[in-house]
């Protein structure tokens, strides 16, 4: 058995939830003033995931894309994510949605592009 | 002289959404004037994701948000005039803009929107003591450098303030590669979202130091380190608890101020609290024909609101293009009750409203089970429980239409934070 605390962010009241875990799942959570607390504390303790915005190179320009991940990466994972991102130069065209990393290190989500930038002249 | 009926200044969030709204209400003399290359305004770098959950009901980026708005802009066939910088603006809505393309141009507008956004404050309205060496940024200016301009700001960090922007800058400028050391707040609480709070500076493990300050600047041609120091309940450094961190930037989140310095320049009377224009119910300043939303007129949290706020300046602005100043019957004049800071708007004419009129206010300190209640002359007519209310989180309370046609003729509606 395991105990962790995290602060709950589902409103301004950041609620301490004492959360307490066996063989790494959450058997209950304190201190917690509504049923959010809960719920986030389960998705919290037992897999985390965080959905990234970075920045990729683009050939010709020194200005960078934004991008996204299409889906929450494992949180663990944010940093190897990004370096993936940061090795990557794409080539205008670039469209809202297309896809500038498949599969980002093995995680099944996409990395899309934020915004568009027109072919170089 | 070009002669338009409704031209907007700013072409950011407010404005893109007043010239839509503008349009679909019929005026189909719209012009947009924006100062950067591109429409899109403070958004562009807003790289990070949490816009359009009111809007959209989609956790969409900065640029995606504007994106949409954009789109919907040119589909409509709207025009706008980007490189261009508007140098006044009269009593009579005469507008002079210079440009590259254009060079000196005069308009002519039936009606404007101001939409001109805001600015950061920057270290010289903190008088922190020190050098003044490079590497001292506000915040937002930095998230400019990094992610349209593609400069990275530096590689040791201090954050001044825990405003949102600063907190999704840590997280930024952790992700680009640099270390963030501190994030120092002078209050005992956090100025931005929990959220923020947690997925910005905790994910990192980055120190958030409540109660603590800058006190001095150290370097002479770039920045070497800050001394840093925790504060009384005073806000006063306390001797014994200096501490100096090496680093090559500080980054200052530390308030918005709305930009008004055209609309000064056109007579606009300006609130000392808001810093933004006084506006009636339909967003009209105290010029006719002059209407205000979004950041130059109060700071929002959520582009979501300014966008709502902006499409009725849009709307409303039309219709005086259309019809001219309407009659109106005598004003209720709306005050900061006890808790209350900076409501918007200031005054309301209940035989104008033709809807439920938004009233939007900061609590001035964090209140736990508090409930913000509407008075119109003493008599409460509205009450809205919140189990928490803090300063970092705008209020937005609608008066029912029918609430305020019953009290036509009353002198005074103020709103109050009961705890």
């Amino acid at each position: 058995m395991s105990e962790q605390t995290l602060t709950c962010i589902g409103c301004p009241m950041g609620c301490r939830l004492r959360v307490t875990l066996e063989d790494g799942q959450v058997t209950a959570v304190d201190g917690a003033a509504c049923g959010r607390g809960a719920v986030y504390a389960r998705q919290e303790c037992v897999c985390p995931t965080r959905h990234i915005s970075t920045l990729a190179r683009v050939r010709g320009r020194r200005e960078p894309l934004s991008v996204k991940t299409a889906q929450p990466i494992p949180k663990a994972m944010i940093f190897a994510c990004v370096e993936e991102i940061h090795r990557t130069c794409v080539t205008p065209p670039v469209k809202i949605g297309d896809v500038i990393v498949e599969n980002v290190c093995g995680t099944g989500v996409d990395v899309v592009a934020t915004m568009e930038i027109e072919a170089a002249e | 002289m070009t002669e338009i009926d409704v031209l907007i200044i700013g072409g950011g969030p407010a404005g893109l959404a007043a010239a839509i709204a503008a349009h679909e209400a019929g005026c189909r003399k719209v012009l947009l004037l924006e100062r950067e290359p591109a429409l899109g305004g403070i958004l562009r770098q807003c790289i990070h994701a949490g816009f359009g959950m009111h809007v959209f009901k989609e956790d969409l980026t900065g640029p995606e948000y504007a994106h949409r708005f954009v789109q919907q802009f040119h589909a409509l066939g709207l025009s706008a005039q980007c490189n261009t910088m508007v140098l006044s603006v009269t009593p009579d809505r005469e507008v002079t803009t210079v440009s590259p393309t254009f060079g000196l141009q005069r308009f002519r507008a039936k009606a404007v929107v101001l939409a001109m956004g805001c600015r950061e404050r920057t270290r010289g309205a903190l008088r922190v003591p020190g050098w003044r060496p490079a590497g001292i940024y506000p915040a937002g200016l930095a998230q400019r450098f990094m992610n349209l301009d593609g400069w990275m700001p530096g590689r040791r960090v201090v954050i001044l303030g825990s405003g949102d922007i600063g907190l999704i800058m840590a997280r930024r400028m952790t992700l680009e590669g640099a270390q963030v050391l501190a994030c120092v707040e002078l209050m005992p609480f956090s100025s931005g979202l929990t959220r923020n709070v947690v997925q910005c500076l905790d994910d990192y493990d980055i120190p958030l130091l409540l109660s603590h300050t800058v006190i001095d600047i150290h370097g002479r041609e770039r920045l070497e380190a800050v001394t840093i120091a925790q504060v009384d309940d005073q806000r006063r450094p306390l001797p014994g608890t200096e501490q100096r961190l090496a680093c090559d930037t500080l980054l200052l989140s530390v308030g918005l101020i709305p930009e008004n310095e055209l609309s000064r320049a056109a007579g606009v009377g300006i609130s000392a609290i808001t810093c933004g224009p006084l506006v009636d119910e339909s967003l009209q300043t105290s010029v006719p024909g002059i209407f205000a939303c979004g950041n130059v007129l109060h700071v929002h949290d959520l582009v979501d609101h300014v966008t709502v706020e902006s499409e009725e300046a849009g709307r409303q602005a039309a219709r005086y293009a259309q019809e001219g100043q309407q009659a109106r019957g005598s004003d209720i004049r709306v005050r900061d009750g006890a808790g209350v800071r900076g409501l918007v708007p200031q005054t309301v004419c209940a035989a104008r409203v033709t809807d439920g009129v938004p009233l939007m206010f900061r609590p001035s300190a964090v209140f736990k089970d508090a409930a913000a209640v509407v008075r119109i002359d003493g008599e409460e007519v509205l009450r809205k429980r919140s189990r928490i209310m803090t300063p970092g989180e705008m209020v937005r309370l609608v008066v029912p239409k029918d609430t305020l046609e019953r009290h036509a003729g009353t002198a005074e509606l103020t709103v109050e934070v009961e705890s």
